[in-house]
């Protein structure tokens, strides 16, 4: 009975305040992301930075091949599947076309580091006026964990089982400070997923970026680290402590290039 | 319209823009560079898209990407970088989007060299990527002709969906010849509904060629398939030469089917019954029109001459059907094979005395 009366009087629609609700640019699917994944809380304030920039509807999401393969579902605006890497080429060519769209890619460490190495080093030299949102795991997550070019020093993979030896497979790859030293990056981040500080830092971020784009000052690029529980074979807070213990000292957090243009706002 | 003096690959690169070329992704390699360069300056005057790409991987996606857009896009290139181009081709097939290549063919395999081969045909014909698909293949013999088939391969791409492949090789690139340029075409402005615009007052559109679960991945080959059933039912074409009482059949396509027209012609003033049949659309292969020839039982045999090893000369076996004897002349790396070499094979397929054989005589069969 106490129950019943409960739900008949709730207040009316229009005296409650939305606090939360899904941004519009998200769509209403289920993902099929990793339990404790980030890529899920990254899809979202991406999702929510082109509500609030107000660009849903000339905004093109280019899909990476790797976890975010799927992204294109994900996202409520037109979108695309790029091949393995070469997403920053297929925005080049869907901006070159459309300079007033707002074009953005979403790859992984593998893909935009390692096979598409060459793509986002050009689409940056270049100077492309798009927006490259770059989610580092430091593994190959679709495929099963291998070793990755961002793959920590020692870090045990499915491909590095004695631990990555830097002597013979190489040390991590920091792409933020590489495109940061190119003229034709107007934005260069390094954001993490470890805490809600971190989280809200890395929105402010993704917005520069896509500022970036919309001022056609350059390339705007974001690395988020994010975390990979299941094949890391670790929970999702282990998993966030491995980002800040683990992850942060090899891949340092801050904004390694803010275009003056982007500066002047507050 | 008067006619004008061309080079191959800068008629084809102007050919283009007529036809409404509006964007061009590309990287330099010889025999092709020509039409990279002509559209640099051509593009940017006309207020239309240049961009020389980092690769022909890079270029190939920023045509995927333009072409996603609903926008008439094209890229050029030869031999090596179209192998570079396999992999986005599979996606543009597997995504259906229209896309414009230019393959102006060298000698191969590896870096080989850079004189005229017809050594992708299996590439362009058979293969271009992984998968199950096919573009369709234009191959023109004449400069005339390869602009004629250009000023006509937007409205082919996106009647279908497809690739359209014009496949020259360096000859057709780099030759001069008088031609009558076509004039610029009028476009609607409007785009296609499946284009990626942006999701004003629509749901999201989607171009991929992924489709996880068996079921749809099948029901997309199954559409694929349809389709290819479809334009090989509309877009077999060729031409013939002296073919209507011909005894001896030769068949050749682009740069070679023109050296056979010489052939055929020496033949004849020597009194033999020789006509060439030339596909024009490499895929689909013209096999109803060969077909409807050696029905009429008047073909005795056929010569299959190609500047390859017999790419071309499996097709034509298996049109044939051992109805009758297929003879193969071919020359590779770069060697282009001469109407004196092909004279003493039709002698001898006539019957009569092959006479002074060629000093260069690699007969493969
Ligand atoms: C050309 C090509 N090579 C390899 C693969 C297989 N493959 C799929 S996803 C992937 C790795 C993706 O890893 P990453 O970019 O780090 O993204 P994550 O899955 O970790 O989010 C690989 C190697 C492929 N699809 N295409």
């Amino acid at each position: 009975m106490a129950i019943a009366t409960l739900s008949t009087e709730k207040p009316p629609i229009e005296a409650m305040e939305v606090v939360y609700k899904r941004p519009e640019s998200l769509a209403e699917v289920q993902t099929h992301y990793c339990p404790g994944c980030t890529h899920g809380i990254i899809h979202r304030l991406v999702a929510e930075v082109i509500d609030e920039l107000g660009v849903r509807e000339k905004t093109i999401g280019v899909a990476p091949v790797g976890c975010a393969v799927f992204a294109y579902q994900y996202f409520n605006v037109d979108g695309c599947e790029a091949a393995h890497g070469r997403a920053p080429a297929m925005a080049t060519g869907l901006k070159r076309v459309m300079p007033d769209r707002i074009i953005f890619t979403y790859q992984g460490d593998g893909d935009l580091a390692s096979i598409g190495g060459n793509e986002i080093m050009h689409a940056a030299a270049r100077g492309e006026n798009i927006t490259v949102i770059f989610v580092n795991n430091a593994n190959y997550g679709m495929t099963g964990g291998q070793m990755a070019p961002t793959t920590l020093p020692g870090m045990v993979t499915t491909s590095s089982p004695y631990g990555r030896d830097v002597k013979t497979q190489g040390y991590p790859v920091h792409i933020t400070e590489m495109l940061a030293i190119m003229p034709g990056v107007a934005y260069a981040s390094r954001n993490s997923m470890h805490s809600v500080a971190e989280i809200r830092k890395t929105k402010k971020a993704i917005r520069k970026a896509f500022e970036a784009q919309i001022k056609g000052l350059g390339l705007g690029i974001v690395e988020i680290l994010s975390s990979c529980p299941t094949n890391w074979r670790m929970d999702p807070f282990e998993s966030l402590e491995f980002i800040r213990d683990h992850m942060v000292p090899v891949f340092p957090l801050g904004e390694y290039k803010v275009h003056d243009e982007l500066k002047r706002r507050k | 319209m008067s006619k004008e003096l061309w080079k191959g690959n800068e008629a084809l690169a102007e050919a283009a823009i007529r036809a409404g070329a509006e964007a061009f992704f590309g990287y330099p390699i010889t025999p092709q560079s020509e039409l990279l360069e002509y559209m640099s300056r051509r593009m940017p005057e006309l207020g239309r898209v240049f961009l020389q790409a980092e690769s022909e991987i890079g270029a190939i996606n920023m045509v995927y990407g333009a072409a996603s857009a609903g926008v008439r896009v094209m890229t050029s290139s030869s031999s090596p970088g179209i192998s570079l181009m396999q992999e986005g081709l599979s996606y543009i097939a597997g995504s259906e989007v229209p896309v414009v290549l230019v393959d102006i063919m060298r000698g191969g395999p590896g870096l080989g060299n850079i004189q005229p081969s017809q050594g992708d045909y299996n590439q362009m014909v058979k293969s271009a990527g992984h998968g199950d698909f096919h573009s369709i293949v234009l191959a023109p013999s004449t400069l005339q002709e390869a602009i004629d088939l250009i000023y006509d391969s937007f409205e082919l791409a996106f009647r279908y969906r497809t690739i359209v492949v014009i496949l020259g090789d360096g000859s057709l690139g780099q030759m001069m010849e008088p031609v009558e340029m076509p004039p610029f075409k009028e476009w609607p402005n409007e785009r296609p509904d499946w284009a990626l615009r942006g999701a004003k007052g629509r749901p999201p559109n989607l171009i991929t060629s992924l489709y996880l679960g068996a079921e749809k991945l099948e029901a997309l080959n199954l559409r694929l398939q349809e389709k290819l059933a479809r334009i090989k039912a509309h877009e077999q074409r060729h031409a013939t030469f002296m073919a209507e009482d011909a005894e001896t059949l030769i068949v050749a396509f682009g740069t070679v089917g023109r050296i056979a027209t010489s052939a055929v012609r020496q033949a004849r003033a020597e009194g033999m019954k020789v006509g060439l049949f030339r596909p024009i659309t490499l895929w689909p292969w013209p096999e109803e029109a060969l077909d409807a020839l050696l029905e009429t039982g008047r073909i005795k045999n056929i010569l299959v001459v190609e500047m390859n090893a017999g790419q071309m000369l499996e097709d034509v076996e298996r049109i044939v059907a051992r109805r009758v004897p297929v003879r193969f002349y071919g020359r590779m790396g770069g060697a282009i094979p001469l109407p004196d070499d092909i004279l003493p094979i039709l002698r001898e397929m006539q019957g009569r005395p092959a006479g002074e054989m060629a000093a260069t005589e690699p007969v493969l069969a």
